[in-house]
């Protein structure tokens, strides 16, 4: 994740993994603008998968799966996010389990982890 | 032969489980092979707590297995494969798959069976038992495709638990027991009476004095009723059989073993049959060496302990199993019953202290010994002190036993507290753990909050009835210690959420982060927040708004971020992703067209609609694209928000009142809908309901809200603190005869002054119980102005009402906001695939499988796609 000064023309993308770090390999998603600090958006992948992106109060970018895992439901973009001893998660708005977004592991269940996505705002 | 001794394990019940965890704490699973035969179709689960099921526990949930404890001990585990025969001479099990296991020792755990009495077509379709998740399925689907009435053949604690669940999935009860009373075994004639009461008052029919003769078959051989011993027919369509449980004997007969008169393997004080020393025999499937089959968890789980210790061999371990304990405490029904030591008052020369107010249902009895001990007791209607008298059972209570039996509050009354405790006593009976262990475990392993206590000693994991007393003990034993239990609101603030509320107005501060970074725990400054502070601060914000500067629209800049997420969609979500939908109806008052209106909007968006418990009409299953166009209808014909997602005011009841019933004396219906629209909108710690009855007989159920009004000859009662819920409480009468002016002022200052005070998520009932001084201080405040604060209430409240305008009516007016309302923000035309829906009794309801399997293979998602990525 990149840290973005905010300026209308940067768009969100998303690498897809390929991973060869091919520069085709990044997807873009919207304009940076879309995202409120603080909220999320679902975005759909071409082959069908749904990630939810978050911006914190900093500007930070996260990409996460968008199910979630005890539910089922596609939802954790509508989530609140917030910092656990430092490290940014997203509540599922189901029955509120938290995730890190960073790592995809779930707070609540040490079992349990979603994919997470590389992001920056280019 | 190299193979190290072998440990065969009959039945993977509660007690089996038990003994497995008791063999690797004692390293045996290190050094022998253990293998465990398990009939059921899924392991050892929590039967003790099977009837939440029906309260919304998942069969997982239920699991007391975890898989990686057996793997990691190398337990070799077959699910669904019963022990057939047993040869003691060759020392081998042979299981129902055919497979042949040598043993050293053999241990049976096969638990009971319910006993069902030999009456003609008990087989019948329809007729059930209840002892295993697959019998709680089963009953569930019979009662919901072919059932609308059940009935319980037997009335002691099961069969209570039973009715309470068929009544629960929403089948007319009945219950039908053969002693004079219910729960024959726990409670004496006073108890049964008061028991009777109660239980009857909550809708069930009960019969007592009468056996079952006959099930009663249609053609096709489905119940359809039953006669009775004294004459009479009962229709119904189900019955559950819970006439007690006899001993899972057979295996152990067939191979020779000892076996008890009236059934159970008959074991000595080490387990150990009294016809093999290498087989024991314990659970409910053993008669111990007191000549008691058990039919209770705890004392199975001490000879679980006990077997697993002589198994080792263990000499400074010697466990014998020589009794035990029979103390219940009904669950789940609704109802407080327990009876704990010597309940029936057998023992020489005892003496009964007894209080009974058979006009509230209350009955409590103790049983005291000729020197002051406390022996026993039933208590019916109010079991509070069941943990602490529990666990001083056998010992002289501090205070006299009148003023332990007496209501709290009524002069006499005394209440003892789990401090009175010996470190001896036995607070968890289910697992055996005492007060001095609790407290050890507080101070010894830095045990600091009462999840770690229940991990570090297993108390309260069985039946959870010493759950209260252990969360007691926890904060008296960190209190004493010095440790200064953190009230703070969450992991971002150290200050309640009243104390937040004090600052946010004194200092007009009118963000979040404006408060994180200046009051917040250092190391929460700077940062994002939490789930809990945010919707928190974003409540106290809202309910602030005019008089701090704020946005009074609640996804207005910052304060859009901080509502929770079903205040961010002004909607309801359900399990599925899809919302709901919930126009406000004032006072439950609707023309035929706001009717007509929203059935149109319902049929052409394709809504599941239902009447609500709150006089208003639910609409489910809008996608989340949908909501505007939804609203866009709605607010066109004069609807606003319900505020159905909000801890908000949601609806105030009425009743119809003087204008049509010929009881009422004052206009209801018109009070209702003044109130509602009065405090629609009022955001609040959490959600605030609302009822007006046109006189006392109450038809809209005011005593149950936050607060109620009922109509009187001179004006009208109001009532404050009322709740629904899982914890139901009457409201108090807070002052009498009010005039229309009157009523109103003294509702702004109650609920200015609940929201001013309350913590996060607490109702007024719940408050009214915490806060100091209770119902009298708040009336001293919002009546007498004791704080002189009732006039800067009222304002709050007048700027409230007078800055009030519909959020949704805002939101279909804005466009950036409405930009938000797509499933995908590079696909805004793309519908959520995961959201779909299946047919149910001609409406529709979410697709499950759907949600299961996670993803619908989108149709031409490059299509859909294309061009849109750039938006
Ligand atoms: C729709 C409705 C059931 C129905 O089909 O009738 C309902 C549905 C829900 N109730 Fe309720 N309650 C509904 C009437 C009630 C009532 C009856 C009443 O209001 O007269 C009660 C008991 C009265 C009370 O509140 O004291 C009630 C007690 C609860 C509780 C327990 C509150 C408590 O203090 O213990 C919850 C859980 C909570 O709020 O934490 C709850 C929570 C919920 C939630 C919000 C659960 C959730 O998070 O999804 C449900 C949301 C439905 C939705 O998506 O629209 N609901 N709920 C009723 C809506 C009434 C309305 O028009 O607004
Ligand atoms: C609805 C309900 C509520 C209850 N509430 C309470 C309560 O509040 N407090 C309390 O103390 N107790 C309560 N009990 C009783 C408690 O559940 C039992 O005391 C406890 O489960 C006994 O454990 P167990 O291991 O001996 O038997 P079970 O848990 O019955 O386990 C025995 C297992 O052995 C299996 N088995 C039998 N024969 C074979 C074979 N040949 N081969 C392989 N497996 C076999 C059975 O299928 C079963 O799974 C309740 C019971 C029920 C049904
Ligand atoms: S509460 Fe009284 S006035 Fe209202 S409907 Fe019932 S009987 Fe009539
Ligand atoms: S007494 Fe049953 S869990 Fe503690």
């Amino acid at each position: 994740m990149t840290l973005a000064p905010e300026t209308t023309d940067l768009k969100i993308q998303l690498r897809l993994d390929d991973g060869k770090g091919a520069e085709d390999a990044w997807f873009t998603v919207c304009d940076l603008s879309h995202l409120l600090p603080g909220r999320g958006v679902a975005a759909l992948l071409p082959d069908g998968r749904q990630v939810a992106l978050f911006r914190d109060r900093g500007g930070r970018l996260y990409a996460v799966d968008n199910r979630d895992p005890f539910g089922g439901a596609a939802v954790l973009s509508r989530g609140l996010i917030g910092t656990h001893q430092g490290r940014p998660f997203v509540a599922s708005p189901l029955l509120k389990q938290r995730f890190d977004l960073l790592s995809g592991q779930c707070l609540d269940d040490e079992t349990v982890r979603i994919a997470t996505y590389e992001v920056r705002a280019a | 032969m190299s193979t190290p001794p072998t440990i065969v394990l009959v039945g993977h019940g509660m007690v089996g489980q038990r003994f497995l965890e008791a063999l690797a704490e004692r390293g045996l699973t290190a050094t022998h092979r253990v293998v465990v035969l398990c009939e059921e179709p899924r392991p050892a689960y929590d039967r003790v707590q099977l009837t939440s099921y029906f309260s919304g526990k998942t069969p997982e949930e239920l699991s007391m297995t975890d898989m990686e404890f057996i793997a990691a001990h190398g337990i070799e585990l077959y699910v669904g494969d019963p022990a057939e025969t047993v040869d003691r001479e060759a020392r081998t099990v042979t299981a129902k798959s055919g497979q042949v296991f040598e043993y050293d020792t053999l241990v049976l755990a096969t638990g009971s069976y319910p006993f069902v009495p030999p009456v003609p077509n008990k087989d019948a379709e329809g007729c059930f038992v209840y002892r295993t998740i697959e019998d709680l399925l089963a009953i569930e689907e019979y009662a919901r495709t072919k059932a609308t009435t059940g009935a319980v053949v037997g009335g002691g604690l099961l069969g209570l638990e039973a009715a309470g669940a068929l009544k629960g999935l929403g089948l007319t009860s009945h219950i039908v027991e053969f002693a004079p009373r219910l729960m024959p075994v726990q409670v004496d004639e006073g108890g049964g009476a008061a028991l009777l009461r109660t239980i009857e008052d909550m809708g069930l029919t009960v019969h007592t004095g009468v056996g079952t003769q006959e099930i009663v078959t249609d053609a096709s051989g489905a119940v359809t009723g039953m006669k009775l011993s004294d004459g009479s027919e009962l229709a119904t369509d189900l019955v559950v059989f819970s006439a007690g449980v006899r001993p899972r004997d057979q295996l152990a007969r067939d191979c020779g073993l000892t076996v008890g008169e009236r059934g159970g393997i008959t074991v000595d004080e080490q387990c150990r049959t009294v016809a093999d020393p290498h087989v024991f025999a314990i659970g409910e499937c053993a008669l111990a060496s007191d000549g008691r089959v058990y039919g209770l968890v705890a004392p199975g789980y001490e000879q679980a302990e006990t077997a697993a210790a002589t198994i080792a061999a263990d000499e400074t371990d010697q466990l014998s199993f020589t009794g035990a304990d029979l103390s219940t405490k009904l669950k789940l029904l609704g109802v407080d019953v327990a009876s704990f030591g010597d309940a029936h008052g057998t023992t020489d020369d005892c003496l009964d202290v007894v209080y009974s107010d058979s006009r509230s249902g209350l009955y409590k009895k103790l049983v005291i010994g000729r020197d002051g001990t406390l022996l026993g007791g039933i208590l019916v209607g109010d079991a509070d002190a069941y943990g602490t008298l529990r666990a001083l059972t056998g010992s002289v209570p501090p205070i006299s036993p009148e003023s332990l039996v007496l209501p709290a509050g009524s002069g006499g009354g005394a209440q003892l507290g789990p401090s009175a405790l010996p470190d001896e006593a036995v607070v968890c009976s289910c697992h055996n753990v005492t007060k001095g262990s609790i407290r050890g475990a507080v101070t010894d392993h830095q045990c600091a909050t009462v999840p770690e206590v229940k991990k570090c000693t297993k108390a309260g994991t069985g039946c959870g009835s010493c759950v209260k007393v252990l969360g007691q003990l926890v904060t008296a034993e960190l209190e004493a210690s010095g440790v200064v239990v953190d009230k703070g609101l969450c992991g971002c603030f150290s200050q309640t959420r009243e104390e937040l509320y004090e600052i946010v107005l004194a200092l007009r501060i009118n963000t979040f982060q404006d408060l994180l970074d200046r009051y917040g725990r250092e190391d929460a400054r700077g940062g994002d927040g939490c789930e809990i502070c945010k919707p928190a601060v974003g409540s106290i914000i809202a309910s602030l708004a005019p008089t701090i500067g704020a946005s009074v629209y609640v996804l207005d800049g910052e304060q859009a971020a901080l509502q929770d997420s079903n205040d961010h969609f002004l909607a309801n979500l359900q399990k599925n992703g899809s919302y709901s939908v919930v126009p406000r109806i004032p006072g439950g008052e609707i023309t035929p067209e706001g009717l007509i209106v929203i059935g149109e909007i319902a049929r052409d968006f394709g809504l599941y609609t239902k009447i609500t418990g709150g006089q208003r009409i639910d609409l489910f299953g809008a996608r989340v694209e949908q909501l505007p166009l939804i609203w866009a209808r709605l607010v066109d014909a004069g609807f606003e928000s319900g505020h159905a997602y909000g801890k908000a005011l949601r609806t105030v009841k009425s009743c119809v009142g003087q204008t049509w019933c010929r009881y009422g004396v004052q206009d209801s219906v018109r009070m209702a809908i003044d109130l509602e629209l009065r405090y629609r909108g009022l955001r609040s710690p959490h959600k605030l309901k609302s009822a007006v009855s046109g006189c006392a007989r109450e038809c809209a159920e005011a005593q149950s809200k936050d607060f109620g009004v009922i109509a009187t000859s001179n004006g009208w009662n109001l009532y404050v603190g009322g709740n629904g819920g899982a914890t139901p409480r009457h409201a108090d009468l807070l002052a009498q005869d009010l005039s229309d002016a009157e009523l109103v002022r003294l509702i702004d200052r109650f609920l200015m002054f609940y929201i001013r005070t309350a913590d996060r998520l607490e109702r007024t009932s719940t408050w009214l119980e915490r806060i100091p001084g209770g119902l009298d201080h708040v009336r001293d405040v919002v009546v007498e102005d004791s704080l002189g604060i009732c006039e800067e209430l009222e304002s709050l409240m007048a700027a409230h009402v007078s800055t009030y305008r519909d959020e949704w009516a805002e939101t279909i007016n804005n466009p950036e906001k409405l930009a938000r309302f797509v499933s995908f923000v590079n696909a805004p035309d793309t519908p959520d695939p995961v959201v779909g829906f299946v047919p149910e009794r001609d409406q529709i309801k979410p697709d499950l499988p759907l949600l299961s399997i996670g993803m619908r293979p989108l149709e031409n998602a490059e299509d859909v796609l294309e061009g849109s990525a750039q938006r």
